[in-house]
This record gives structure tokens, sequence and C-alpha cells, in this order.
């Protein structure tokens, strides 16, 4: 996987959680993960489909972080935490993968739209839609850490 | 211009968190009569009995989506007059232009700020009065 594509998710990423929450997450170098484990508590998972390639993207927060977004997205309007933390992971997931789709897209890669999975818990682990190694960017923000997951196979 | 803060306007949205975020601004905006649907075949419902001026609505959703919810109301008569804004994650040309051909009033991709909303808001209104 190369770095056209993997920019798209991390540029996506720095946009969504800065214009929804305020905070600017500087993400750190990537690196391969060939495990599914997760050091996170929550996360999204978005199926990818399209220009002869298929794989997966996820999204996972440490729970100090999305506690953060979440107050700083939704402000009084917080009803349920928990039940909120879920909600925006799974938006927040949608909002990144639209992101770097529409970029992909400017670069001649078209993948089509998949609706989130969540998946919460301390030591979850992220199944990846291939056997890829997968290659992951840490971001670390003022809340707390997340990481952002890539894994693409290219059918061609 | 003179809009009717008190119209009543329908935010549609799977998510939770996004209904609240859109009810947010459009309630700092001086919006309040707000109405809410979590996709689109429970919002036609709600729209097939209860009059609307405006209707905010997610593009990808369960059971009907955004698409098919404005191709259904552009189709019916009592509703087709209705402004529609689209507030969605797919910002691909080809999703865009399907929109539009379908009749969409405006299109806003996320993440969006409360200005651009505004300025999307400002701009429906704006070519309804004209």
């Amino acid at each position: 996987m190369n770095a056209e594509v993997i920019n798209p998710f991390i540029n996506a990423t720095r946009n969504v959680v800065a214009t929804m929450a305020g905070i600017s997450p500087k993400p750190e170098k990537p690196r391969l993960k060939r495990d599914h484990a997760s050091t996170m508590d929550f996360t999204g998972v978005v199926g990818l489909a399209g220009d002869g390639a298929k794989g997966s993207f996820a999204v996972s927060f440490s729970q100090s972080c999305i506690e953060r977004i979440v107050r700083n997205m939704l402000g009084d309007e917080i009803e349920d935490m928990e039940q909120d933390m879920r909600d925006a992971v799974g938006e927040l997931a949608n909002m990144i993968s639209g992101g770097a789709r529409a970029e992909l897209e400017q670069k001649g890669h078209s993948f089509d739209m998949a609706v989130p999975t969540l998946i919460a818990g301390k030591g979850h682990r992220i199944f990846q839609l291939t056997d890829m190694p997968v290659l992951v960017v840490p971001f670390n923000t003022e809340a707390g850490p997340f990481t952002v997951e890539v894994c693409l196979q290219s059918g061609r | 211009m003179n809009i009717d803060k008190n119209m009543r306007i329908l935010v549609v949205d799977d998510y939770s968190t996004m209904r609240r975020i859109v009810r947010g601004i459009l309630r700092r905006l001086g919006f309040n009569n707000l109405e809410e649907a979590e996709e689109g075949k429970s919002a036609l419902k709600k729209l097939q009995e209860e009059p609307f001026e405006l209707i905010i609505c997610d593009w990808n959703m369960p059971i009907m989506t955004g698409l098919e919810l404005l191709k259904t109301v552009r189709a019916d008569d009592n509703l087709k007059h209705i402004p529609f804004l689209m507030v969605t994650a797919e910002a691909k040309k080809e999703n865009i232009i399907d929109a539009i051909q379908a009749g969409v009033s405006n299109y806003v991709v996320k993440p969006f700020t409360e200005d651009v909303l505004a300025q999307k808001l400002e701009a429906i209104f704006k070519a309804q009065a004209a």
C-alpha cells in the first residue's frame, strides 16, 4: 500500500476530528500490523470495495479521546455518554471514509460506500476484510490516542 | 431576507449524534420547530401526516436512503414543493449528480461547520424567495 492510498485517510481523519470536535490530532509514523489486537476501546470498521481492490478501514479510539470528542461535538445535547460514544464512532468512521474516498476519487480510485460496523470493549480484536498486512497510523490528541487502520488488497 | 424562524423542519439521520448536532445548530440559528426521523420510511410517514417547510436529510441510511426519500418526495404532488437539503459524508461526484438530477435543493458534505450549514440554508431560502 503506498502513500497515495494512505494519505487520503490521514487527511480525512484530521479534517473530520478538527471540524467536528475542534481537536487537532497529530499523526505519527505509520507501521505495519499483522495481528487483530487493538489497544483502544471503540472501533468503527468500514468495508471498501471497487477500483479492482477490496479491503477495509478502521478507526479506533481510547475512551478518554472519544469521550472528549463527544463532549465537544454535542455539548449540552449529550443524553447517554456510553451510547453517544458508540454512535459517534460510527458517524466519525462514516465521515472519514467518505472524505478519504472523495480524495481517492480525485486520484482516479473509486470505492463504494458501506455502513460502518462498531466494535467496543477493552482488548477487542479487529478483523479486517482481507488477510493483507494492515497499515496503522497512530494519532495523538490532548485527550488521548486513537488509531486509523487501512487494509487494501488489489485485485489487479 | 425575511425568514420564518417558526418553520417546521424535519431532520432525518440514522445517527443520533448527527441529528443532535444539526438540531443544536438549527436552535442556535433560531429554528426551534424541529422534528426528527431515523430513516427515510419513518420520515415519509411524518411528511404524509404533518406539514413541513424544510427537510434536512442524511444520504446513507438503512431501510430507505436519503436519495430514495428525495425521489419519493419529488414524485408526490403534496410534498414536492418542500426544500430538501442533503447532508452526507458521500462526496463522490456521481452521487452529487444523482442528487441534483433527483431535485435536491442543496447539498452539504460532512464534516461541516455551523457557518457552512447556515450558508446552505440561506441559499435555499434565497432560491425559494426568487
